[in-house]
């Protein structure tokens, strides 16, 4: 059995028009028992910067402590939030420091640029990104979210229709992934000229099995 | 107090994990499979310069994680170097490489030379016994004239007229072997080296999508991203799935106003009691 395979997880972000958006599952499972059903896998690093941890859940959390730690020691000594290129090359650092000892765990960052431009990426468990322009998707439920989002993404959709998208195409990976679901968690980042930027978070209904 | 370990760390690889990781194998838990380039890389020298070619799949086991990675890594402006294996360490030795570079540019005042990459790469890879998982393809113009080499995991090196790396390497091969020859032209050698990676796609199972091609001659470098696209999807329906607003049923919904718009207007001419009022009254937009 894989050490990825031992809480399951679901984790897929999509880039839409001037928006993105982070979905995960819910379920924290020791194997094939579940053990909550309102776990969180997408943290906030800050307001226009997420990232969504796979994988062991103990690694996810001290990942994501130690992120929340260097990106503190940086806007102390900045005076600013990180940009998510610079962000998700840091992950990608400490990720590879540990090499022949590695995290367990399989990061999506998804953030707001430069002039509002979203950016997703992903990584391995050893750091190697993957910058994408349409989805990344990680997790135990990743083969079928593959499938998924490729034929149910389109470019440039508006934020109600990417939330519906992304639900859609996480809700229909879940159900075919033991490991994963019971629930969803989306969450949906708009900014646009002379708004400002809207976060939405929805809990998904979803099958509780 | 801020233990050592928390801080960040000068450089380096560090070995905190691997006791637990052991024990986790020990008890029977199968270690992931890292992402790799499955890949066809290669590289060919022609009468002006080196013409590098690569393909643009990225494989996690038997998934296509990415299907337009680049790998073709910047070293220095006038040497690049393809990567095969496992992706952290070829990009990861890449960068560090380049970066050691750009310090030694600094320090002699020169422009760098391939065989500074060569054993930047070597001695490193050397050291780490092959555990740094990274076959590379060197391929540059400098002072001395085209260099092409390849660097092999376990740290050795092979200066060639023509290389190939990677899962594809024996289709690629295939083609060089029947068609290189010495003195080619820059049509020719960027032909001859899409040829080879478009045999390294269609017959090698871990290489796909794309053809990427940089050439490098004296003074200048042409970095030519998807020079070739054979792989479209064609499959894709154009009506598409659309999902109707409220399809996706939510049970509890959170939404935040992340940023208040800033609207500060240059007001100098107020007197000083009009400026006060303006504060009593809230009217004075404030900056958050």
């Amino acid at each position: 059995m894989s050490i990825f395979e031992y809480n399951g997880s679901a984790l897929v972000a999509m880039v839409g028009k001037n928006c993105f958006a982070i979905a995960s599952d819910r379920r924290l499972g020791v194997q094939l028992q579940t053990v909550a059903t309102d776990f969180q896998r997408v943290f906030k690093i800050h307001d226009r910067l997420y990232i969504g941890l796979s994988g062991l859940a103990t690694d996810a959390q001290t990942m994501y402590q130690k992120l929340v730690f260097r990106h503190k020691l940086y806007q102390l000594r900045e005076e600013r939030d990180m940009k998510p290129q610079t962000f998700a090359s840091l992950v990608s650092a400490l990720l590879y420091e540990k090499r022949f000892g590695p995290f367990f765990c399989q990061p999506v960052i998804a953030g707001l640029g430069d002039n509002d431009e979203p950016f997703i990426c992903t990584m391995d468990c050893l750091g190697a990104k993957e910058l994408a322009k349409d989805f990344v998707v990680s997790g135990t439920a990743s083969e079928s979210l593959y499938g998924a989002c490729e034929s149910m993404y389109k470019p440039d959709m508006e934020p109600e229709e990417l939330f519906e998208t992304i639900s859609q195409a996480l809700l229909s990976s879940v159900d075919r992934d033991c490991l994963s679901g019971w629930g969803g968690y989306v969450l949906l980042v708009y900014a646009a000229l002379l708004t400002p930027t809207e976060v939405q978070e929805k809990i998904l209904k979803g099958r509780m099995d | 107090m801020v233990k050592m370990t928390d801080l960040p760390t000068k450089g380096g690889f560090s070995f905190d994990l691997c006791t637990r990781n052991q024990m986790l194998l020990d008890k029977g838990v199968q270690m992931p499979p890292f992402r790799k380039t499955g890949t066809t890389i290669v590289g060919l020298v022609f009468q002006d310069g080196v013409v590098l070619g690569a393909d643009t799949r990225a494989t996690e086991g038997p998934i296509v994680a990415d299907k337009n990675c680049e790998k073709i890594h910047f070293m220095a402006p006038n040497i690049y170097c393809c990567g095969a294996g496992t992706a952290a360490d070829t990009e990861a030795v890449t960068d560090m490489v380049s970066s050691q570079l750009q310090l030694h540019r600094y320090a002699t005042g020169r422009e760098s030379r391939v065989v500074t990459a060569l054993t930047l790469l070597k001695s490193h890879l050397f050291s780490y016994q092959g555990h740094v998982s990274a076959a590379l393809v060197l391929g540059g113009v400098d002072v001395t004239g085209p260099h092409l080499q390849t660097v092999y995991p376990h740290g050795s090196t092979d200066t060639l007229p023509f290389a190939t790396m990677g899962s594809g390497s024996l289709a690629a091969m295939s083609v060089f072997e029947s068609k290189y020859r010495e003195g080619l032209t820059r049509e020719e050698g960027i032909e001859l080296v899409a040829e080879a990676i478009c045999a390294g796609i269609f017959n090698d199972l871990g290489s796909g999508s794309n053809v990427d091609v940089c050439v490098i001659t004296k003074g200048q470098t042409e970095y030519l991203r998807n020079y070739q696209l054979p792989n479209p999807r064609t499959y894709i329906s154009s009506k598409g799935y659309s999902f109707v607003k409220g399809q996706t049923v939510f049970l509890e919904q959170l939404l935040l106003l992340v940023s208040k718009l800033v609207h500060v207007e240059a007001i100098f001419q107020l007197r000083v009691d009009e400026w006060q009022y303006r504060i009593n009254w809230g009217l004075v937009p404030c900056l958050c």
